[in-house]
């Protein structure tokens, strides 16, 4: 549904993706993961025909995304944090703009803001909106038309828990209906719990990618296991035999509390792969 | 529903909340209602005042309006999602461009009721035409402008020398010499004379080159840039 081969893009003399391909089936959530800066907005505009790129091939709904119809556009939701919205105009009255164009029904409207949860702010104008509001409303938009590709540019990001919460809910419900959808975040937490499949994009390259616990899996090679004992302590073990024989015997002791396998976390092979954090502090 | 009417509706509804628009829109028009009523000194010729604002509205507020508009969605990327909801660059340029029409020939309904009933049509039949030249020329800068700010200055700086010049024409034939070639002077020749029997034929190929210009303008500008 969404495949793309050898993309190579440069800013004037700065290369900005580098040699990127991967192939997301239908119906799957596809995170890319990426600190500031590393290409995920230029990938973005690449896939939905908004910015042309010099090598490589990029297809979305069996088509070539250089040669995306007016019909194609109606099965593509976009929200991108640069996206506005009408500052004076109601929720309601920007997304009926929307909904003229897509020809869909008024009641969509109504529905599609409990949908997002803004059913109490559709007289607000939508300059009154707080930051978490305005996301969604944002996504609110994308759901105009009834979209088989999603993509969401960084769709939580300086979002509180809960409105971070409602919007993965929404999203999951999104792919409940069918949708595939193309997320990008620098956010390891939400990757690893929304995401089918994750990319590890570095500086314009994919430094890995696969099932997020699979990625983590293969990244074990520390194999420790942390034991917390009763007394407060924490003990780090090699997975060995002589670490078994301590844990059978701390065990029959009745001295520990919780075991634990020290698998990484994205975050810590994104670390490992590149020297980087996600998130700046 | 068309593209275009959606453009109108969506602006339609915005024009209320819109204070900067709202008062570009109605000020003249006001003002010039006032003072040909309340306070026209002894010995100014009668309509006066409302020929004299009519002319300063036809190049201030649709240019103003059309580049404040184009400017406005550009900066908040607004635009750039109409763009991508396939609105073509053309049916919302029309789309704006027939909402700031409409609205500055409502606008000059407070112009008119100050004329005889007989001049009307004439009255809104110039009126029409210079607006769709202005509104044309305000696309330009709309179009070119970096963002809101930079419209704004251009659009001013537009405004005054479509508006001021011919009235300093007034005063000074040097000025006047030039200010013939505006569609501006020339409109404001027409609403003087207020007659279907005083259209030139110099004038009407003015005007008509001054379209002609402002439409060029508007191609070079956005072939070059697009609505990005
Ligand atoms: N229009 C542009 N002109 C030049 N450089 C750009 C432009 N847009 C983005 N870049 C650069 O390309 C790189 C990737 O940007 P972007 O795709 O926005 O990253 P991300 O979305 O992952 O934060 C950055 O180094 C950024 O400075
Ligand atoms: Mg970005």
């Amino acid at each position: 549904m969404i495949q793309c081969t050898g993309i190579e893009k440069s800013y004037t003399d700065k290369k900005v993706l580098s040699g990127i391909s991967f192939d997301i089936p239908d119906g799957q959530i596809f995170g890319l993961l990426g600190p500031s800066g590393a290409g995920k907005t230029t990938l973005i505009k690449i896939l939905t025909g908004q910015l042309e790129f010099e090598e490589g091939s990029a297809m979305i709904l069996q088509k070539n995304v250089r040669r995306l119809s007016g019909e194609d556009k109606k099965k593509i939701g976009i929200m991108m944090d640069q996206f506005g919205v009408y500052e004076r105009l109601s929720c309601y009255d920007n997304l009926k703009v929307f909904a003229d164009i897509y020809g869909t029904p008024k009641e969509k409207i109504m529905e599609t803001l409990k949908l997002v949860g803004l059913e109490d702010s559709a007289k607000k104008p939508a300059s009154a909106l707080s930051k978490g509001m305005r996301v969604r409303l944002q996504l609110a938009r994308v759901f105009m038309v009834s979209p088989e590709i999603i993509f969401l540019d960084e769709p939580t990001t300086g979002l509180d828990p809960m409105t971070m919460k409602q919007i993965h809910k929404i999203i999951l419900d999104k792919k409940k209906h069918g949708c595939t959808i193309f997320l990008t975040t620098h956010n390891m937490e939400e990757a690893a719990k929304l995401c089918d499949t994750v990319a590890l994009l570095n500086e314009g390259v994919i430094v890995d990618s696969g099932a997020p616990d699979e990625i983590c899996r293969r990244f074990n090679h520390q194999k420790r296991i942390v034991l917390h004992l009763n007394t407060g302590e924490d003990m780090e073990l090699p997975h060995s035999k002589e670490s078994a024989e301590k844990i059978s015997k701390l065990l029959e002791e009745e001295r520990v509390e919780t075991i634990h396998s020290s698998e990484p976390t994205l975050e810590t092979v994104f670390l490992e792969l590149t020297g980087r954090k996600l998130e700046e502090e | 529903m068309n593209n275009i009417l959606i453009m109108i509706r969506k602006q339609m509804k915005d024009t209320f909340k819109n204070k900067a628009v709202l008062i570009q829109l109605i000020l003249l028009p006001v003002v010039s209602f006032i003072l040909e009523r309340v306070i026209r000194p002894e010995g100014v010729p009668e309509l006066m005042y409302t020929k004299m604002f009519a002319a300063m509205y036809m190049a201030m507020a649709p240019l103003t309006a059309m580049s404040a508009i184009i400017a406005e969605e550009k900066e908040k990327n607004t635009l750039r999602v109409l763009m991508m909801s396939n609105v073509k660059p053309g049916q919302y340029l029309t789309g704006i461009g027939a909402y700031v029409w409409i609205i500055s020939m409502i606008g000059s309904v407070l112009f008119a009721v100050s004329f005889p009933a007989a001049d009307m049509p004439f009255f809104f039949l110039v009126m029409g035409v210079g607006f769709l030249i202005s509104i044309v020329i305000g696309a330009v800068i709309g179009i070119t402008a970096k963002n809101q700010m930079s419209a704004g200055s251009v659009g001013a700086m537009a405004m005054i020398i479509l508006s001021f010049i011919p009235m300093f024409a007034m005063f000074n034939e040097g000025i006047g010499a030039v200010a013939r070639f505006l569609y501006t002077q020339q409109t404001r020749f027409l609403l003087d004379a207020m007659s279907f029997a005083e259209i030139k034929w110099d004038g009407a190929v003015i005007l008509a080159a001054n379209a002609i210009l402002a439409v060029v303008m508007f191609f070079v500008a956005f072939r070059k840039k697009g609505l990005e």
